[in-house]
């Protein structure tokens, strides 16, 4: 039986971080990547930018291809882990091979849920927007009498919306809450937000559900009826924490892991979707199913594989996307005092609360996000700065000139 | 590695190096020709409050939180140090826009794709242009160690 | 009500097919010249305010400006020039002393440039200073030494206090005050590195260049501003200043808008009163009285360091210098009437006092003819604009040279002659916060660390051309000087013989 060093459970960002966090404090322990997708590591967030033609699938790899080499890493994709031993350490795929693992990391992601909808399994033209797969398969069938139906008003389901909207003839889209992006925008910026795709076509059914499917055709709680030929359903997703709970391992919402990414099991890390972090803003365990935070939390899991000592302790949730040219940038929660500038083309929001600032919504106004993340991220005290200016535009100059020293006359 | 560095007491608040900055990425031979009759884009800015003036730039941090943060690859670190990003594989998410703290990766006028400082590595000069045009020692290019 | 009479002596010339409207002008200008219309997107410049200081000329990108000096005229007059005219507007409007900084600006003879220097050829061979050893090394002080041994047959130290110099120039008095803090540090810096001096004029010495104390010279003025025991302990010399070349006869006057918290401070008197420094010392009506001043700073620095009196080149500046030499003190530095200001009244500036060389030559020539020469080193001032001037004020009598004017440009100053006003764009002359910032020390010591070395090689060259290898051997050389177009009175004063004479 073959036995690597370092085993990591999925080809994704978390994957790759996790190879660069190995790499800064081992330099030579080899590292097997199994990923089930047959393809290298590619932020998945780019499938709709592809879909718009803002990317290819050359440009779409995260790492360009010798990256693995150079980092002692061995890819094996196309192959799915089918049960981890924690006991005799070893991991064994659906090629039927057993490897033995010195340290694994389980970064298997997160996988679509389908939402049990009555008819849906008889929809022919039936898609998830998750993967590059999804996304090839969708790009097949797209065509300009096409009429799509998304399920789903969140991130995925608009981004999927904004990617295939020039190519298709009409999208309509549902969603339980009453607003859009409901998890990440209050009304006010969902109201601008949603003014921006309809003017690009999209139909809105909002505070209503499908409840069921006959053929092309979905009956809606409201009783209306939309006919449609493509369906996509972005309604959430479910982290593939299954390998570590068959292991006998702590799953709560996500794989437990603490802060250096250790889960329950010796000598098993997870990161990434399928994993919990702390959030320093909610002061909770929850899944924070975002790029950014699948890179920081791999690397501090393959830090600490590789015996450095590393923390992830300012986890937060954030996310900065366009739709058709409008810019939501938001972060934390949306919780205590608001200070709110709404014009027709921006809207700002800062919360605040027990001196710091707690959340923030910022459509069309991207300059200089970074200090709002920064003051949230860090638990800045806002007593510690001149908050009334920051509240109008972020600047450095609200920051204590020690501060600034530290920041722009030395290394950081 | 050598970075710019700030000394903030002895910036005027010219501006003089957003304009150098701007001509210096602009591609363009001659600075009228660049810059004339154009709003700039410059990838540093000077941040004006009183008396206090400072330049901002991409601090190439040790550890940046913005290639952590890129979703495309965009962004990487060289071996010289320095943050630098390929507009190519961008597709304008603006993701270290947010999470940059020194709000020093600035979206791009022409949008599709963030920018940032390069150092001048990137524009055929032999060194930052704001530095070698700084009137007054504000804004430096050398090595320093970490604060603390 | 409008001023009729003022025109503006500049335009200000912008190549408009140049600017780019960065407004850097704009910003760097504080006469508040420059501005920038949002409507035609065009900058605009009032002239009236321009003193053509060349900040905006420095600083702009694109080389889209330039001032030049006016072609409106009055009515030509040579005898009714328009200086003259526009004089009298100005006083008529005010009723005021006109006032000056700087250096005259007036066309009176530069004896420097009609003297030339001369070099070996054949028979005493030049040295070649990069291969052979130069001496520009000196000390300023008494040479009246005796050898007189102890008991024990050794020789004792019977010298005076000295001042050793690498370079026979010094940084001439410019006070906390007239100049700014970080133009002041400059100079300390400066002389530090050089292992020269700088001198803190009537301002009193900041706390923070007490570090620098052994490459400082304090003076006790008429004001006795920010003099106390710790000041003059702090100093390697002691300098009383009896006058100054841009100004003799007349005492200081610092506005209070110059007078800066830490200015006060410093010069221990209040914030924001105007600083008046009396014309006389009201203790000294004689070269005795000098000589208690003398002796009192003497004991009160334990006779350790060396005592330089300061005066302007006057009518009778050898019969005075010739007291002061018996005074007691150990240095005597003259001051030419070329010589810069924070400020003075024009008038007094542009017509009183004589320039240094004359003055020079007859004080060296007196302090020789009384034999009292070796009592005193001689530092002169006012107007040494370059390494040749030195050479030539060394050889017709002076140990060293005070550089005031030439140190200040070094440090950025454009000669606009506007120091009076407060607003120098170069933070130099000024004590406003935002002003004086653009001065950067780092960078302005090395400027005058630069000019320094620079002069120290030319010097060097100039006197190995000579076939002069040390500083002794130049000092009150006159036959190393030949003058051109000069009278007979002027080469009799200067006691040198025309170009063309042999010995």
């Amino acid at each position: 039986m073959k036995k690597y060093p370092y085993v990591i459970l999925g080809c994704s960002v978390a994957a790759v971080a996790a190879i660069e966090g190995i790499r800064s404090e081992d330099r030579e322990g080899r590292i097997l990547v199994v990923g089930e997708e047959p393809c290298r590591a590619y932020g998945r967030p780019l499938i709709s930018y592809y879909l718009l033609g803002e990317t290819d699938l050359a440009r779409m790899d995260y790492r360009p291809e010798e990256f693995y080499e150079e980092h002692g890493a061995d890819l094996r994709l196309g192959v799915r882990a089918e049960a981890v031993d924690p006991k005799r350490k070893t991991v064994t795929f659906s090629d039927g091979e057993k490897i033995g693992y010195g340290k694994l990391l389980v970064a298997t992601g997160s996988r679509p849920f389908d939402p049990p909808i009555e008819g849906i399994e008889r929809v022919k033209e039936r898609f998830s927007f998750m993967t590059k797969a999804d996304a090839l398969a969708l790009e097949k069938v797209l065509s300009p009498e096409k009429r799509v139906l998304i399920v789903g008003a969140g991130l995925i389901g608009l981004k999927c919306f904004e990617g295939i909207a020039a190519r298709v003839k009409s999208a309509a889209v549902v969603d339980l809450a009453d607003r859009i992006l409901p998890s990440v925008l209050d009304h006010t910026g969902a109201e601008m937000v949603q003014k921006a795709l309809e003017a690009r076509g999209a139909a809105f059914y909002l505070a209503d559900a499908v409840a069921k499917f006959d053929g092309n055709t979905a009956y809606l709680k409201s009783g209306k009826e939309l006919p449609f030929d493509l369906l996509v359903t972005a309604v959430g997703v479910r982290p593939n924490a299954e390998l570590v709970k068959e292991a006998g391992g702590e799953v709560r919402r996500g794989i437990a892991a603490d802060a250096c990414g250790r889960t329950s099991l010796p000598d098993i890390y997870a990161a990434g979707d399928c994993a919990e972090s702390f959030d320093a803003v909610s002061g909770e365990n929850r899944v924070l199913a975002l790029l950014p935070n699948a890179n920081m939390q791999g690397c501090i899991a393959g830090i600490n594989m590789a015996g450095g000592k590393a923390k992830f302790e300012n986890a937060v949730a954030f996310n900065s996307i366009g739709f058709f040219g409008t810019h939501v940038m938001t972060a934390g929660v949306y919780e205590g005092e608001a200070y709110t500038e709404h014009t027709e083309r921006s809207y700002k929001a800062l919360f605040y609360k027990e001196g710091v600032l707690k959340g923030f919504i910022l459509i069309n106004l991207p300059e200089r996000a970074g200090i709002y993340l920064k003051l949230l991220r860090e638990r800045i005290p806002l007593s510690e700065v001149d908050f009334t200016a920051l509240k109008t535009s972020p600047a450095w100059s609200a920051f204590p000139p020690a501060v600034r020293k530290r920041n722009f006359a030395a290394e950081v | 590695m050598k970075r710019i560095y700030v000394n903030e007491q002895w910036c005027l608040g010219c501006h003089l190096c957003e304009y150098e900055c701007a001509y210096a990425n602009s591609g363009i031979a001659g600075m009228v020709r660049a810059l004339k009759g154009k709003a700039i884009h410059p990838r540093l800015r000077v941040e004006d409050a009183g008396d206090v003036h400072f330049a901002v730039n991409c601090r190439h941090c040790t550890d940046p939180v913005c290639i952590k943060s890129c979703i495309s690859g965009a962004l990487t670190k060289g071996k010289d140090g320095v943050v630098r990003i390929d507009r190519q594989k961008c597709v304008g998410c603006l993701t270290c826009v947010l999470v940059c703290p020194y709000g020093a990766v600035l979206s791009s006028p022409e949008g599709h794709a963030a920018m940032k400082c390069q150092l001048c590595t990137d524009n055929g000069r032999d060194m930052p242009n704001c530095v070698k045009y700084c009137p007054n020692g504000a804004i430096v290019y050398e090595e320093r160690e970490a604060a603390r | 009500m409008m001023d009729l009479y003022i025109r503006p002596d500049y335009e200000v010339v912008r190549n408009q097919s140049r600017c780019i409207a960065c407004r850097v002008c704009e910003r760097q200008c504080a006469n508040e010249v420059h501005s920038f219309d949002p409507e035609t997107g065009l900058m605009e410049a009032d002239e009236g305010k321009c003193v053509n200081c060349h900040r905006c000329v420095s600083l702009c990108p694109t080389h889209a400006l330039k001032i030049v000096k006016t072609d409106d005229t009055y009515r030509e007059n040579a005898n009714w020039e328009a200086q003259a005219i526009h004089e009298v507007y100005r006083q008529a409007n005010t009723g005021g002393v006109l006032l000056s900084s700087m250096g005259s600006p007036k066309p009176y003879p530069v004896f420097w440039d009609k003297l030339l220097i001369n070099a070996s050829q054949v028979t005493n061979p030049p040295i070649d200073p990069l291969r052979e050893p130069m001496e520009t090394q000196l000390y300023l002080g008494k040479r009246t030494a005796k050898i007189e041994r102890g008991k024990d047959g050794l020789l004792k130290d019977t010298l005076p206090p000295q001042l050793k110099l690498s370079v026979p120039v010094l940084f001439s008095a410019m006070s906390y005050g007239s100049i700014s803090y970080n133009a002041h540090e400059s100079l300390a810096r400066a002389a530090e590195e050089l292992g020269i001096y700088y001198n803190t004029g009537e301002g009193g010495l900041h706390r923070d260049f007490y570090k620098y104390g052994k490459n400082t010279i304090v003076q006790v003025a008429s004001g006795r501003f920010g003099v106390h025991k710790e000041y003059l302990e702090a100093a390697a010399a002691i300098e009383i200043k009896m006058g100054q070349g841009a100004k003799p006869g007349i005492g200081g006057h610092l506005p209070g808008g110059k007078i800066s918290k830490d200015v006060s401070e410093t010069r221990m008197i209040p914030q924001g009163v105007d600083a008046i420094s009396p014309a006389p010392h009201h203790d000294i009506y004689s070269i005795e009285d000098l000589k208690q001043l003398v002796d009192s700073l003497k004991e009160a620095t334990e006779y350790k360091k060396p005592i330089i009196v300061k005066i302007a080149a006057v009518h009778n500046a050898a019969a005075i210098a010739s007291g002061i030499a018996r005074s007691g003190a150990d240095i005597i530095a003259i001051d030419g009437f070329r010589g810069g200001t924070g400020a003075a009244p024009t008038r007094i500036r542009d017509n009183v006092g004589i320039p240094i060389e004359p003055a020079l030559a007859q004080i060296d020539q007196r302090l020789r003819e009384e034999g009292i020469r070796d009592n005193v080193s001689i530092i002169v001032g006012g107007s040494v604009r370059s390494s040749a001037d030195v050479v030539k004020a060394i050889a017709l009598g002076a140990d060293a040279c005070y550089i005031g004017t030439a140190a200040l440009l070094a440090l950025g100053c454009h000669l606009c002659r506007s120091c009076h006003t407060g607003k120098c764009n170069w933070g130099i002359a000024t004590q406003r916060p935002d002003l004086v910032k653009r001065l950067n020390p780092d960078l302005g010591y090395k400027r005058l660390v630069n000019l320094v070395s620079a002069w120290k090689h030319e010097i060097e060259e100039m006197m190995g051309g000579m076939g002069i290898n040390s500083l002794e051997a130049l000092r009150g050389n006159r036959l190393m000087l030949r003058g051109i177009g000069l009278s007979d009175t002027e080469l009799r004063l200067l006691g040198v013989r025309y170009a063309g004479e042999s010995l």
